[in-house]
């Protein structure tokens, strides 16, 4: 699934296991948004107060964020750093990989606190953790049995030129 | 690499603007911005220095409608084009799933864009990819300058492969669109057969 490659895919059943985790962690951590993005800057889940975010940008920068940091660490002998924060005058945004493949985003202000955003996500983390296991399983599977086609695969020339037009 | 979401039956795809400093990269960007409409495209980001020189990306996010009930979005990027940059130049490479490589016309900067390709194939490497079998489109910028290399000589040093190429004045907007459509069809031509 993270090969190069192929394909990131992400299935109804997953997503709606992914929102359950990332809707409690915005419970219990008292975060006001909570957002998780592949390493690639693709905005896979988002929750809470994002009518007013521009998610796109927010999940582009992440991403960008950790590749540098990525950068960074291995420059000084380091595999990656798993967590990161950044500390507003009111907002703080705190990001963490998962599973060492997709990052997870909680952005909160004074109604919490950077201990308990780290205690829950590292809960949510494993439980996320397990999820992104059995998606890649599940993509393996259908794409050694053909059931996981690309939804691509028939389309015409006419389909992409009419995207032009 | 694309990301296929079944769930909001969605694909998204990147798009990676190439080639030496200075030669357009960020002005391309900036057409398609401006010429696009406000439905299709999200904001579009610029980490700059001062002097308005891409520092780490730009990046503009785009929808260009649906194909099979699967809206289609393509996410564009552009590296830092000085030599100095590269180290954020590779991290931009991340999932690419198509590359457009910009080259100057100029005949001055003929040097700084054969160093600037054979960068990218050595950073492409270093992640695994292959430019050959990567969609790829190249396009000759600043044909509107009086001092510029024939196509044909260009074609010569950048353009082995016979990959589809585009003469382009990015400030103008000639052949942008051209050089975006281009690449875009690939990638998805590319994903029809299973590889993308």
């Amino acid at each position: 699934m993270f090969g190069h490659q192929s394909s990131f895919v992400m299935y109804d059943e997953e997503l709606q296991r992914i929102n359950a985790v990332i809707e409690k962690l915005l419970r219990e951590s008292n975060g006001k948004v909570i957002f998780l993005v592949d390493k690639n800057g693709q905005l896979i889940a988002a929750t809470g107060e994002t009518e007013h975010l521009d998610t796109t940008s927010l999940a582009s920068l992440t991403a960008g964020n950790i590749a540098a940091t990525g950068g960074l660490a291995k420059l000084i002998g380091e595999k990656e750093f798993s967590i990161l924060f950044h500390e507003g005058e009111k907002d703080n945004i705190h990001l963490s990989i998962v599973a060492g493949r997709v990052i997870l985003v909680v952005i909160f202000d004074q109604r919490s606190s950077l201990g308990l955003v780290r205690l829950r996500v590292k809960k949510a983390s494993d439980e996320l953790g397990t999820i992104f296991q059995d998606l890649s399983k599940k993509t393996e599977e259908r794409q050694k049995g053909g059931a996981g086609e690309s939804p691509f695969a028939e389309i015409t020339d006419d389909d992409i030129d009419n995207l032009f037009n | 690499m694309s990301f296929i979401n079944y769930a909001s039956r969605e694909i998204n795809c990147k798009i990676v603007y190439y080639g030496p400093g200075l030669c357009g990269k960020t002005t391309n960007l900036q057409y398609v911005y401006q010429k696009t409409a406000p439905e299709a495209k999200g904001k579009m980001i610029s980490l700059a220095t001062e002097t308005e020189r891409t520092l780490f990306f730009d990046f503009l996010p785009l929808a260009l409608g649906e194909i099979r009930g699967f809206k289609t979005r393509f996410h564009l990027y552009t590296v830092p084009g000085q030599v100095f940059y590269d180290a954020s130049r590779k991290l931009i490479l991340k999932g690419v799933d198509g590359v457009v490589f910009v080259a100057d016309s100029q005949e001055e900067r003929l040097d700084a864009n054969i160093e600037s390709l054979e960068n990218l194939k050595d950073n492409l490497e270093e992640q695994g990819y292959q430019l050959e079998k990567l969609p790829f489109v190249i396009q000759y910028n600043k044909r509107d300058l009086p001092n510029v290399s024939s196509v044909d000589e260009l074609r010569n040093l950048l353009n082995a492969d016979a990959v589809p190429e585009f003469e382009a004045c990015a400030t103008s907007g000639d052949g942008v669109f051209e050089t975006l459509k281009a690449v875009a069809k690939l990638i998805l031509i590319d994903l029809k057969k299973g590889g993308g």
